[in-house]
């Protein structure tokens, strides 16, 4: 074989060597000689490529390292927080001495409550208080656990499963805080991919657990059946032109019993309707209404008359009615099961105080046992309904059996700083004349639908009739005296 | 998957001349890799329960084997279904089988000794029957019951019994309404001048002091630096407050290090704006691993880049420090350098809720700002005085040295039962003084096994598996207490010895060599008269 290139007879004689050396290989592997030496060349090939250094591309940003260390001298973050002004509405809170009751001192002045959600006057029954005080003799104050590990007590067992008796429904499962209750429940079966459709006065609880389930959100106006009708249809287009995604997208509709931001119910057998045509989950916030509506207490179902099966998941939670601390779940074990291991706020965080159980506990007995003042609390505020009608510049909202309903302005001045700003000197003057009323706080940045500003007034069974009396006739004047 | 294998090499003891005199006393931490033949072990025991599972899922699917889990309504079997089948695959197969070593139900105060309500199944852990005996003084390994206030009688419940007589239970009102209550301002000012900073702020649950108050913090356009073992809640608060979240290697200062860097230098993804704000999300014992946090380290970084530090002292605070004031005061350093320092009163005040402390405009805009103060109900008074007294007494504020000795007692604990376990030859995880015990099992069986054998023997642990652990890493978690005497724990230790010979869980190949007098003498910390 010759080489192509016109190479000097030295490097011949070198090359006959070489070509004896690769015939005598080129014999053994029978492979003809100028295959051997094209293989070889491409090893040689790959060899240097291997070992050669890489190609770095050039980097858009090539900052050498003084110029980086001058980025970070540069660099100013913002303060950790935005100053605060000093007379900042919600800087200087309502110091209250001594027991939220119902004879309540605020600021030094005494007064009478009309602000705490001590709907059934719990708060200082000393039933309630001496099994309080029985549980903190027996466990001490705090739990050192949470429920997995050496933090479940007998008390926990016990409420469960009274709770559980009480609604009805096959089970219960509780919280160590109102808030975390709605906001761990939601993310627990609502995952990124499914649907949920809340209304739009939904409190900010039921919003956190939105945000944290990551879910697709669709917000139908308050109350308005219709319009969620409407939203439920579309969704049904878009599922048709999808059925695999449709197969596995999980539908939630999520509404409270009684809306804290605006008094209104819910209309409960409307939405059980659509439920079973459209086949979407209804979970139910009874904050407001469990231990009001009804007639033993247990909330919008029974107040409409609507079997607790045909909803999926009730959540309440226990600092109204039963003046306790933690929320709850109640439903059937098939739902309510599976937030002992997905629930954030159950699972990692330490359960609930037992002696707040034990008065959770001692409050259902005593619901239990008179079931006759539900219905004295809804007289009382139909009573203070009727009598807050008619007063110039503030309306109503609510219904008139509802135990916390709003005074909004009629007219706004414009801006929403200056509602409040008016709307708190009302409630400073009817605090001077030792009515305890205060204004509906709200995240104003946070929330998605910011409702407008408004004076909550709460009604409890331990009010006399003159007290309502006098309250609304003291709001009255002082309405009077300043909006005028 | 052999990723999975921590640091290769020998154990890493990190010594304090290696950071020019940041550290004050040696930090030693330790987390020994995972001896070969385990890992492949317990995939390998992985694998056969993931068979299993899949042939029982079969059966059950096939009505062959009784379905024991509630399904769903006969009217709603249209419905899409509530659960994926695959979502639930590890706690039907796996979880289910070791179930019972969760959630025992207990009635009495959860201190050094405990009762457990015994509970019996008969379908395999699918459900429960009790049998109405209680299983009484059992050592409780389990409770995060640090300086031992839990406690039914003493001090602290006499003064929360006068407290719930006057005040009630309940407080039915938020903070911004009409709940603030004197007792809270009271514990405020207290909680402030423990921590050694200008304000503070209580909350009624310390998983929602994370998950309500990060929000309020950061918001879009800021950057959180999140360690990679945070708590749930912290992970929360960092994914509801709409920042962007970049993980560092757990207690990883180079890690870190490269992540500040990049982020001040090339500043957003896509728009290269640069950051509004960059918190670092630490906690100061982290309780899976048992490990503190680097934070001399960690401030030198955050005052270097200026960033903020957000310090989750859940665990350490009152279990770590000569005056029991956390982290800060362990590693001798002024609390003004965190500037959110948080933390729980349900591990060593004996109560429940959380508190934020840091500069009086922090405190101020949190009081205006926080989700907590403006939608949630505020902390039971019973509650608060109970932290209120126990906070006095480790401060010594009540005229006892109860709290120093409490203090001084939970670290003779800590060192001695950490020296006698890795004598025994268990793998242990963590720094020396952290009063948490991983002790490592590693397959899925002995999770279950050592659960079990323990209660035997009169003794509760907690057992940890995955999730809550990597999958090959599961281990038993023991937590330390003041209440625990010399006696309590020499009888736990030979427990654990025995259990640990019978289920062959002593994997370290670096045994210690026993000391020949014990370092826990009587005697060291007498007050000397002069």
């Amino acid at each position: 074989m010759y080489l192509p290139c016109p190479v000097v007879q030295n490097i011949k004689v070198s090359c006959t060597s070489w070509k004896c050396a690769l015939e005598d290989v080129a014999w053994i592997i029978s492979a003809p000689a100028y295959h051997l030496i094209l293989e070889g060349i491409l090893i040689l090939w790959i060899i240097r490529l291997l070992f050669s250094k890489t190609y770095k591309l050039q980097e858009r940003s090539d900052l050498t390292v003084k110029e980086k260390e001058e980025l970070i001298e540069e660099w100013q973050p913002e303060p950790l927080v935005p100053p605060v002004s000093g007379d900042h509405p919600a800087l200087n809170y309502n110091v209250v001495s001594g027991p939220p009751s119902h004879n309540i001192v605020v600021n030094g002045k005494k007064c009478v409550n009309f602000a705490s959600f001590n709907f059934l006057g719990l708060l200082d029954d000393p039933r309630v208080k001496a099994a309080a005080l029985v549980s903190l003799r027996k466990y001490g104050v705090g739990t050192c656990g949470p429920r997995g590990f050496y933090g479940t007590f007998d008390v926990h067992l016990d409420l469960e499963d009274r709770l559980a008796k009480f609604m009805q429904t096959e089970e219960a499962i509780i919280y160590s805080y109102g808030f975390a209750t709605i906001a761990s429940a939601i993310p627990a079966y609502s995952k990124r991919g499914d649907i949920v459709f809340v209304d739009r006065a939904a409190c900010f609880a039921i919003q956190k657990g939105l945000q944290a389930s990551r879910s697709d959100i669709q917000l139908f106006k308050h109350n308005d059946m219709a319009d969620l009708e409407r939203l439920l249809k579309e969704q049904e287009i878009e599922d048709q032109k999808n059925p695999r995604k449709a197969r596995v997208t999980r539908r939630f509709i999520v509404v409270e019993g009684l809306y804290m931001n605006t008094g209104t119910i819910c209309p409960l057998p409307e939405l059980v309707k659509l439920k079973y045509k459209y086949k979407a989950r209804i979970f139910l916030e009874e904050s407001l209404s469990f231990g009001v509506l009804g007639e033993h207490g247990r909330g919008v179902t029974e107040h409409f008359g609507i079997s607790i099966d045909d909803i999926d998941l009730i959540s309440a939670n226990m600092e109204n009615s039963l003046a306790s601390i933690g929320g709850f779940c109640c439903g059937r074990s098939f739902v309510i099961d599976h937030q002992r291991l997905s629930g954030q706020g159950y699972c990692f965080s330490a359960s609930l105080p037992p002696l707040l159980a034990a008065a959770a506990i001692e409050a259902l007995n005593i619901m239990e046992e008179n079931p006759g003042i539900f219905s004295v609390l809804r007289e009382k505020c139909k009573r203070i309904h009727k009598a807050l009608q008619g007063i110039s510049g503030l309306k109503v909202v609510g219904e008139s059996f509802s135990p916390a309903f709003h005074l909004q302005l009629q007219e706004s001045t414009g801006s929403r700083e200056d509602d409040v700003k008016l709307l708190q000197e009302i409630v400073n003057h009817c605090m001077d004349r030792s009515i305890a009323l205060t204004q509906a706080r709200y995240l104003e940045k946070e929330e998605k639908c910011l409702p407008p500003p408004s004076i909550r007034v709460v009604v409890t069974v331990e009010q006399t009739d003159e007290e309502l009396e006098r309250a609304a006739r003291t709001i009255k004047e002082v309405a009077q005296a300043v909006l005028l | 998957m052999l990723n999975q294998l921590r640091h290769p090499g020998s154990p890493e003891v990190h010594h304090v001349t290696q950071n020019g005199g940041l550290y004050k006393k040696p930090f030693n931490e330790a987390f020994e890799e995972t001896p070969m033949l385990v890992a492949v072990l317990t995939y390998v025991g992985y694998g056969v329960l993931t068979l299993f599972g899949y042939l029982r899922d079969f059966l059950r699917h096939w009505r062959i084997e009784k379905c024991h889990h509630a399904t769903e309504r006969k009217e709603q079997q249209d419905f899409v279904s509530l659960y994926q089948d695959f979502e639930n695959f590890y706690t039907r197969n796996l979880y289910m089988r070791i179930r019972d070593n969760w959630n025992r139900p207990i009635c009495s105060v959860p201190g050094a000794r405990v009762d457990i309500m015994e509970r019996q199944s008969h379908d395999y852990n699918w459900s429960f029957k009790y049998t109405g005996n209680i299983i009484k003084g059992v050592i409780n390994m389990g409770s995060y019951n640090y300086l031992g206030f839990a406690r039914n009688t003493g001090s602290c419940q006499e003064a929360a019994a006068k407290v719930l007589e006057e005040y009630g239970v309940g407080v039915c009102s938020t903070r911004q309404e009409i709940g603030n209550l004197d007792k809270h301002e009271e514990l405020e000012k207290l909680v402030a001048s423990f921590l050694g900073v200008e304000a503070a702020m209580a909350y009624g649950m310390g998983f929602a002091t994370n998950s309500m108050n990060i929000p309020a913090l950061v918001g879009k356009g800021c950057l959180i630096l999140s360690d990679e073992l945070n708590h749930a809640s912290l992970v929360l608060g960092a994914r509801l407050s709409g920042a962007t979240i970049r993980i560092f290697k757990h207690n990883n200062m180079q890690s870190l290090e490269k992540l500040l860097k990049d982020a001040i230098v090339y500043g957003q993804p896509r728009t290269r704006r640069p950051w509004k704000k960059i918190l670092i999300l630490v906690e100061g014992i982290y309780s899976m691993e048992g490990s503190i946090v680097r934070l001399p380290e960690v401030i030198a970084l955050k005052k270097k880049y200026k960033a903020y530090l957000y310090l989750d002292e859940a665990h350490s605070i009152g279990a770590l420090g000569p005056t029991g004031r956390g982290v800060v005061d362990y590693f001798g350093l002024d609390p003004e350098d965190v500037d959110v320092m948080m933390g729980t009163f349900t591990k060593s005040f004996g109560a429940s809720g959380g508190y934020i402390g840091g500069k009086k405009e922090l405190i101020d805009y949190l009081r205006t700002h926080s989700h907590s103060a403006v939608y949630a109900t505020s902390l039971s008074p019973p509650v608060v005085e109970q932290i209120v007294t126990s906070m006095k007494c480790i401060m010594g504020q009540d005229g006892t040295t109860l709290g120093k000795e409490c203090i001084q007692q939970l670290a003779e604990n800590t060192r001695y039962f950490r020296r006698r376990l890795k004598e025994m030859g268990f793998i242990i995880y963590g720094n020396e003084d952290s009063p948490v015990v991983p002790l490592m099992l590693y397959m899925p069986a002995k999770i279950g096994a050592f659960g079990r054998e323990m209660l035997k023997r009169n003794i509760g642990v907690v057992v940890v598996g995955f999730p809550a652990t990597p999958i090959i890493e599961s281990r038993a978690r023991f937590c330390l207490s003041a209440a625990h005497t010399k006696e309590i724990l020499d009888t736990a230790l030979k427990e654990i010895d025995e259990v640990g010979d019978l289920l062959q869980l002593k994997y370290s190949r670096h045994r210690l060599v026993p000391l020949l007098d014990r370092p826990f003498d009587e005697t060291t910390y007498e007050e000397t008269e002069d």
